[in-house]
């Protein structure tokens, strides 16, 4: 960030191509970027111009992870960059990372977002109070701590009916 | 042993151990007692496989001889891999399932939590990701420990005769030889025998509300480490290997 302060020039390709990398949905969840996620880390442009995204997945074993990639090289191509992806594993990704935007969009979705302190091991049986995504009711319950996907749990609104995704916190 | 060559073969170790219990629990797929564990069960098999990834693709780099995760995972003998024999053994009635899930859960979590000040980035990196979903491996099968052993006459009996055939294979969880002494003393990866108390620590409140007694962790079957594996090994390797043996260096 040094080079942006002297280079207005670089400072801008550098806005660029952030633009173009985070414009990318998510393949799984495509009301929300790979931005609004946390999953793209930075944007740098280096000496030569190239376009360096780094990229960190959610899961260990998320199967998007190649897709989102592949996806955010796509995109700085075509904004005009030598674009190259680096998959950064440390620090591991958390749903904290997820924006406040990010959370809106998703709730609009249809899935509701992640809610701090879940993640203690301790926590047998412990019940989560997630408002549903839909009313707003907070009479909702748990159906399956595992969902359509690695990142998300099942649970159902008991006053308006809808089952819902919960954005699980990591 | 060098420390290059210690560091490789503990990899390969601990990304078999996650690569074959990985591919146990997916068999799960399609025959869960419900559709919520149909879920459960292929999303952990998900996780642990993504472990085996990350750890395979380091120990190739490691190795030095440009082998991808892919050629660690597929293309080796049975002898060559070295997984602990509880992840081979066939999956069993759910309890089976589930006690084996909480016992190697309840070890990787404090594994994991260890190796996260390791001083390898890398491997401190693939911990501080593990150890956040293996802590919901933890709870998912230590909630059904407790309902099938605080449940009805059968699933209680169930849940007995699971842990009394599991119990000979615990021990190994904690096995330590030259390997992992070489890579405890450089503070690469924690020794499997410091990890006995917080494995208790974890499983003790647990087996209480289950009324369960704790295993004996201090003598059981070993041999995986070695590549020595039961029977079963093999028909699993049959599976897993199918689509390399049939369409030798496939890709996708």
């Amino acid at each position: 960030m040094v080079t942006s302060a002297i280079n207005p020039q670089h400072e801008a390709a550098q806005h660029k191509a952030w633009v173009a990398a985070a414009s990318v949905l998510d393949p799984e969840v495509p009301a929300v970027t790979v931005a609004d996620l946390g999953i793209l880390r930075s944007v740098e442009i280096d000496q030569k111009g190239q376009a360096i995204a780094k990229v960190t997945p959610t899961y260990s074993g998320c199967p998007a992870v190649l897709s989102i990639e592949l996806a955010i090289e796509a995109a700085l191509l075509d904004a005009g960059f030598e674009a190259k992806i680096e998959r950064v594993i440390s620090p591991a990704w958390t749903t904290d990372w997820i924006t406040e935007e990010g959370r809106e969009k998703l709730r609009a979705y249809g899935i509701a977002p992640p809610i701090d302190g879940t993640n203690s091991k301790m926590a047998l049986f412990g019940e989560t109070i997630v408002a549903c995504p839909q009313c707003g009711s907070e009479e909702t319950q748990k159906i399956s701590e595992f969902g359509s996907t690695a990142c998300k749990a099942q649970y159902q609104c008991k006053s308006c009916a809808e089952p819902f995704d919960y954005f699980k916190c990591i | 042993m060098e420390a290059g060559s210690a560091l490789f073969k503990n990899l390969v170790r601990l990304g078999d151990d996650h690569l074959i219990l990985g591919h146990r629990l997916s068999e799960w797929c399609g025959h869960a007692p419900m559709l919520e564990e149909d879920l459960a069960m292929p999303n952990i098999a998900l996780d642990l496989i993504g472990q085996a990834r990350a750890l395979y693709a380091y120990a190739g780099e490691i190795e030095g001889n440009g082998r991808c995760e892919d050629q660690i995972a597929y293309l080796r003998l049975e002898r060559d891999y070295s997984n602990l024999l509880m992840c081979e053994r066939p999956n069993g009635d759910f309890a089976h399932t589930m006690l084996r899930q909480l016992f190697f859960a309840a070890f990787m979590e404090a594994f994991w939590k260890n190796a996260t000040s390791s001083d390898d980035e890398m491997i401190a990196g693939i911990a501080g990701k593990a150890v956040k979903e293996t802590r919901y491996h933890i709870r998912h099968a230590g909630e059904w420990v407790i309902r099938l052993g605080d449940g009805t006459q059968e699933s209680a009996e169930r849940i007995g005769a699971a842990l009394e055939q599991l119990t000979p294979y615990v021990p190994e969880l904690f096995e330590s030889d030259e390997i992992t002494k070489i890579n405890a003393e450089s503070n690469i990866l924690p020794n499997p025998a410091s990890l006995k108390d917080p494995f208790l620590g974890t499983l003790r409140p647990i087996f209480i509300e289950a009324f369960l007694e704790l295993p004996d962790i201090n003598a059981g079957q070993s041999g995986g480490r070695q590549g020595r594996h039961t029977e079963d090994m093999g028909h699993l390797l049959a599976e897993l290997q199918y689509m390399q043996r049939a369409y030798p260096g496939m890709t996708w």
